[in-house]
C-alpha cells in the first residue's frame, strides 16, 4: 500500500471546541498548522451542546472562581485533579470573554451583559445555594460556540482538512510522537502528517454505549490511537449518564432545562428529587439525579405503558421563557418525543452521556504516562485536549457547564504548549518511524483482505448491548466480571471485521470498520477499570460497595484515592495518585457529598 | 413487535467501479423503534454497507445528513417515516446541483466557497475590552433567526439562481450569514459588506422565488434577510 508524507508545524486531529481553540493558537502564531477531521469543523459534536459554559462572570449575581473550583471537586467526588481544576475554574472568565470577541452570540442581561443561568451542581458560596453560571446563547450555546471558533479559524486562515479520518499516531521506539497517518475519505489516498506537535482534540466515545446522547461519529479514535500506541488510558469506569435523555431516542434534552424551572416528576406526579438532595433538588449533581431516577424507575414509579421513564415537566414555566430560553428544547421535544413541551412533560431517561476519563494530560495539555518511578512524565510532541484527555478536572462526575469550559481552556493551554515547544524546537523534523506507519498499513491491509469475517453493524450492536447491560448506571459485581469475559470476546469479532465494500470513494463502510476498532479499546478499557474498581465513587456505583458509615456513599478513599491506568498490552491496570494540592489556594478536603 | 416493508429507490453512484449513475430498488423491514428517515437508512446501510450517505449528530444540528427526499430537499435525521407515503418507493438522491463525489454524498467546496466569500466572521478592530462588549437584549434579538443556520445546504441547493450561477451567487447560506453579522451590533465592517455585495450577481440573482424558506429544516427565512440588505443598500444609496 503506497502513502505520501506531507510535513507540518503541528498537526491537530479534530475540529470540535477544542480542535478548533487549539487552532486559534497555533494560527494565529503564524505556525504550519493541518487540522485534520473526519466531518466539516461545525458537524462536530460540540455542536450538540446545550445548556452553557460556565464562568464565574457574576453578572447575575456575586460568583467567585474559588467557589466554581470547590464545587467542581465536590462534583469529581474528589477524583479531579485539585491543580488543573484551579487553572481551570481561574481561566474561565478570559476564555470566555475571548469567545464574546470572536463574534459568540451571547445572551445578554438587561445590562448588555453576557446572560448566565443556574447549572446543576453549581453553588454560591462553597455549597450553599444555586447559582447562575452557565454563559448560555439560548439553548444552543455548543452551535453558537462551534461556528464562532470554525468563523476565527476561518479569518486565521487555518488550514484544514476536512474528512481525512486519521488511523495511527506515528511514534518511534524513544516514545517521542511525530504526527499521525490519515485517510482522505474522498481518494482512499494515505498520507503521513508528519509533524512536531501533535494535538489530539478527539471527542468521547460515548457510541460504546447502546442509548447514547452522541452522535454517530463520537467513537473514541483518539483514544484508540493512543492505546495501540502503548499510551495508558485513564479513569475510563467513568462514564456520566445524563439524567435526561428523550426516552426512546436518546436526544439530549439540556440541564438549563431545569436551571430556568423544569421538574422531574415520577408517575405520581410526586417531585421525587426532593428526597434525594433536599437542598439542591433538581439542580443537584447529574450522577446524583441519573441515580435517583433510576431508582424511581426500579421502585415501580416509572411513566408509560412499561413504567421505564419519568417526566421532565416545564408547563408551569410561562411560554415567553421557554421560547426564548428554550427553543430547540421545545423543537427536539415535538421531533423526538411528540410532546408540546409548552402543555405536556417531556418522557426522559438517563442515557449515556460523557466520557470523563481519557488521555492523561497535565494542565498543560500535555500527555503524560508513568516512567520508571515517576508518574506523570511528558510524552514528547504530544498533547491532548476536551473529552479525549483526562486533566483530570472532571473526576468520578463531571458538572453540567464545565465540558465547555475544559474544551476553551484545555485547547488554549494545549495550543500554547505546542507553541511554546515549536519556538524552542530544531528547524528539521526527527526522522519517521518506518515500524509504526507499517502497522496501520498492515492493519487496513487485513480489513480490505478479510474473507468470512464478522459484521461490523452487528459486532458493534454486540459491543454496545454489552457496555449498556453490564457497566451502566448502577453496578453490580458478577455483571461486571461476566461483562470482561462478554467484551473480550467482542474483541475477538473486531479482529476479523469484514466489510464488502471495496471501493476507494468515500468508503464509509471501511470508515465504520476503523472506527469500530477505536470504539473496542475504550469498550475493553472501561469494562476492565470499572470492574477492578471496588468502591463506589461518582458514576461508578456498585453493589458490592454500598453506603457504610465507614465508607459513606460506599466511596473508600483509604484504597481508592486514585486514577486508574489502563494498558492494552495485556489489558494491565496500573494507579496514580491524586493531585489534592491546587496551585496558589489550600487543598479542598476530602468530605462526604450531599447535595 | 410489528414491522412492516419500507421500499425505496436510491441514487447509486461510484466512480470507482460505475460507468455512470443508476436507481437501486432496496427494501427493509422497520418497527416501531425507526421513527426518522436516517434510522431506516442506517438499517439500508446494515443491510447494503456499499450506500454512501453523511450524518452524525442525527438530531437536525449537525446538518450533516441533508439529502433529497422524494424531490424535496431535507434533513433524514427530522424526517419521520410516517411523513412519506408507503404506497411508492421513497425516492433518495443527493442534494441537487453539486457534483456528486458518490451515491448521496455530494461535493461541496461550491457552497462553502460562497459561504467563506462573505467573510464569515466578526470584524472589530478596536482593541478587545477587558469584558464581554455591551449588547442589549433588543440589539442581541437581532441574530435571531440568523445564527442557528447549520450550513446543510438544503436551500442554496434548492434554488434555481444558485444551480444557475454558483460560482458568482452567493446563495441563500450565504447570504443569510452576511446578514447575521451586518446585524450585529459589534461588527463594524457593515459598509464593507454592502460593498462586496452590491454586484449584480452575489446578491442580486435572488429573485424571491422562495424555495430556500420552504425547505430550511431550522425554520429560517434567508428571503427575508436578503430583502433586508436589498432595504439597507436602497438607503444608503439616497
Amino acid at each position: 500500500m503506497k502513502y505520501t508524507v506531507r510535513k507540518f508545524d503541528a498537526v491537530i486531529v479534530g475540529a470540535g471546541g477544542a480542535g478548533l481553540r487549539a487552532a486559534i493558537q497555533l494560527s494565529e502564531a503564524g505556525l504550519k498548522t493541518a487540522v485534520i477531521s473526519k466531518v466539516f469543523p461545525t458537524r462536530s459534536h460540540t455542536v450538540a451542546a446545550q445548556g452553557g459554559v460556565a464562568a464565574s462572570l457574576g453578572n447575575s449575581e456575586e460568583d467567585h472562581w474559588h467557589w466554581h473550583m470547590y464545587d467542581t471537586i465536590k462534583g469529581s467526588d474528589w477524583l479531579g485533579d485539585q491543580d488543573a481544576i484551579e487553572f481551570m475554574c481561574r481561566k474561565a472568565n478570559e476564555v470566555v470573554v475571548e469567545l464574546e470577541h470572536y463574534g459568540m452570540p451571547f445572551d445578554r442581561t438587561d445590562a448588555g451583559k453576557i446572560y448566565q443561568r443556574p447549572f446543576g451542581g453549581h453553588m454560591s458560596n462553597f455549597g450553599e445555594k444555586p447559582v447562575r453560571r452557565s454563559c448560555a446563547a439560548a439553548d444552543r450555546t455548543g452551535h453558537a460556540m462551534l461556528h464562532a471558533m470554525y468563523q476565527r479559524n476561518v479569518k486565521a486562515n487555518t488550514q484544514f482538512f476536512v474528512e481525512w479520518q486519521a488511523l495511527d499516531l506515528v511514534r518511534d521506539a524513544e516514545g517521542e510522537v511525530l504526527g499521525v497517518t490519515a485517510m482522505d475519505m474522498e481518494t482512499g489516498e494515505i498520507v503521513v502528517f508528519h509533524a512536531k506537535a501533535t494535538i489530539f482534540a478527539t471527542g468521547g466515545a460515548g457510541r460504546i454505549f447502546y442509548s447514547s446522547t452522541n452522535a454517530f461519529i463520537n467513537t473514541g479514535d483518539g483514544l484508540g490511537m493512543a492505546a495501540r500506541a502503548g499510551i495508558p488510558l485513564e479513569d475510563l469506569e467513568f462514564w456520566q449518564f445524563h439524567p435526561t435523555g428523550v426516552a426512546g431516542a436518546g436526544v439530549l434534552i439540556t440541564e438549563g432545562v431545569r436551571g430556568e424551572g423544569g421538574i422531574l416528576r415520577n408517575s405520581q406526579g410526586e417531585r421525587f428529587m426532593e428526597r434525594y438532595a433536599p437542598n439542591a433538588k433538581d439542580l443537584a449533581s447529574r450522577d446524583v439525579v441519573s441515580r435517583a431516577m433510576t431508582t424511581e424507575i426500579n421502585e415501580g414509579r416509572g411513566c408509560g405503558p412499561h413504567k421505564d421513564f419519568v417526566l421532565l415537566d416545564i408547563t408551569h414555566l410561562p411560554p415567553e421563557t421557554i421560547m426564548k430560553r428554550l427553543p430547540g428544547i421545545h423543537e427536539i421535544a415535538l421531533q423526538f418525543a411528540g410532546v408540546d413541551a409548552l402543555k405536556e412533560p417531556i418522557p426522559v431517561v438517563p442515557t449515556a452521556h460523557y466520557q470523563m476519563g481519557g488521555i492523561p494530560t497535565n494542565y498543560h495539555g500535555q500527555v503524560v504516562a508513568p516512567q520508571g518511578s515517576s508518574q506523570n512524565v511528558a510524552v514528547p510532541g504530544f498533547y491532548a485536549a476536551g473529552e479525549c484527555a483526562c486533566a483530570s478536572v472532571h473526576g468520578a462526575n463531571r458538572l453540567g457547564t464545565n465540558s465547555l469550559l475544559d474544551l476553551l481552556v484545555f485547547g488554549k493551554s494545549a495550543g500554547e504548549s505546542a507553541v511554546d515547544q515549536l519556538k524552542k524546537s530544531p528547524k528539521a523534523h526527527k526522522e519517521l518511524h518506518q515500524e509504526s506507519i507499517d502497522k496501520t498499513l498492515a492493519r487496513l491491509d487485513r480489513l480490505d483482505g478479510q474473507k468470512d469475517g464478522a459484521s461490523v453493524h452487528e459486532t458493534r450492536l454486540t459491543l454496545q448491548r454489552t457496555m449498556q447491560n453490564h457497566c451502566g448506571v448502577f453496578r453490580f459485581a458478577d455483571k461486571l466480571k461476566e461483562g470482561v469475559q462478554k467484551i473480550l470476546d467482542v474483541q475477538k469479532d473486531v479482529q476479523r471485521t469484514e466489510i464488502k465494500d471495496k471501493s476507494k470513494v468515500f468508503n464509509t463502510a471501511r470508515i465504520e470498520a476503523l472506527e469500530l476498532d477505536n470504539l473496542i479499546e475504550v469498550a475493553v478499557a472501561t469494562m476492565i477499570s470499572a470492574e477492578a474498581r471496588k468502591e463506589s465513587r461518582g458514576a461508578h456505583v456498585r453493589d458490592d460497595a454500598p453506603d457504610t458509615p465507614a465508607n459513606p456513599n460506599g466511596r473508600d478513599d483509604k484504597n481508592w484515592l486514585k486514577h486508574t491506568l489502563w494498558f492494552k498490552e495485556g489489558n494491565r491496570l496500573d494507579y496514580k495518585s491524586v493531585k489534592l494540592t491546587p496551585l496558589t489556594v489550600e487543598s479542598i478536603a476530602l468530605k462526604t457529598r450531599a447535595y | 413487535m410489528t414491522t412492516r416493508n419500507i421500499q425505496f429507490k436510491i441514487y447509486r453512484y461510484d466512480p470507482d467501479k460505475d460507468a455512470k449513475p443508476y436507481m437501486q430498488d432496496i427494501s427493509v423491514d422497520i418497527d416501531a423503534t425507526d421513527r426518522k428517515l436516517l434510522d431506516v437508512m442506517v438499517k439500508l446501510k446494515a443491510k447494503d454497507d456499499s450506500i454512501a450517505f453523511r450524518r452524525s449528530c442525527r438530531e437536525g444540528v449537525c446538518g450533516s445528513d441533508a439529502l433529497n427526499i422524494n424531490g424535496k430537499n431535507g434533513l433524514a435525521c427530522l424526517t419521520a417515516i410516517d411523513s412519506l407515503p408507503i404506497d411508492k418507493p421513497i425516492v433518495l438522491r443527493p442534494l441537487p446541483g453539486l457534483p456528486v463525489i458518490r451515491d448521496l454524498i455530494v461535493d461541496m467546496t461550491q457552497f462553502f466557497k460562497q459561504y467563506h466569500s462573505i467573510k464569515p466572521y466578526l470584524i472589530n478592530n478596536d482593541p478587545p475590552p477587558e469584558r464581554e462588549r455591551l449588547q442589549s437584549p433588543e440589539d442581541r434579538e437581532e441574530l435571531n433567526g440568523l445564527y442557528e443556520c447549520i450550513l446543510c445546504a438544503c436551500c442554496s441547493t434548492s434554488c434555481p439562481s444558485f444551480w444557475w450561477n454558483p460560482d458568482k451567487f452567493v446563495g441563500p447560506a450565504g447570504l443569510l450569514a452576511a446578514y447575521r453579522f451586518i446585524a450585529d451590533t459589534r461588527d463594524q465592517a457593515t459598509s464593507e459588506r454592502l460593498d462586496d455585495l452590491d454586484d449584480p450577481y452575489r446578491l442580486f440573482r435572488c429573485h424571491t422565488i422562495m424555495n430556500c424558506v420552504d425547505v430550511c429544516p431550522k425554520g429560517l427565512n434567508p428571503t427575508k434577510a436578503i430583502g433586508k440588505i436589498k432595504d439597507m443598500m436602497v438607503k444608503r444609496a439616497i
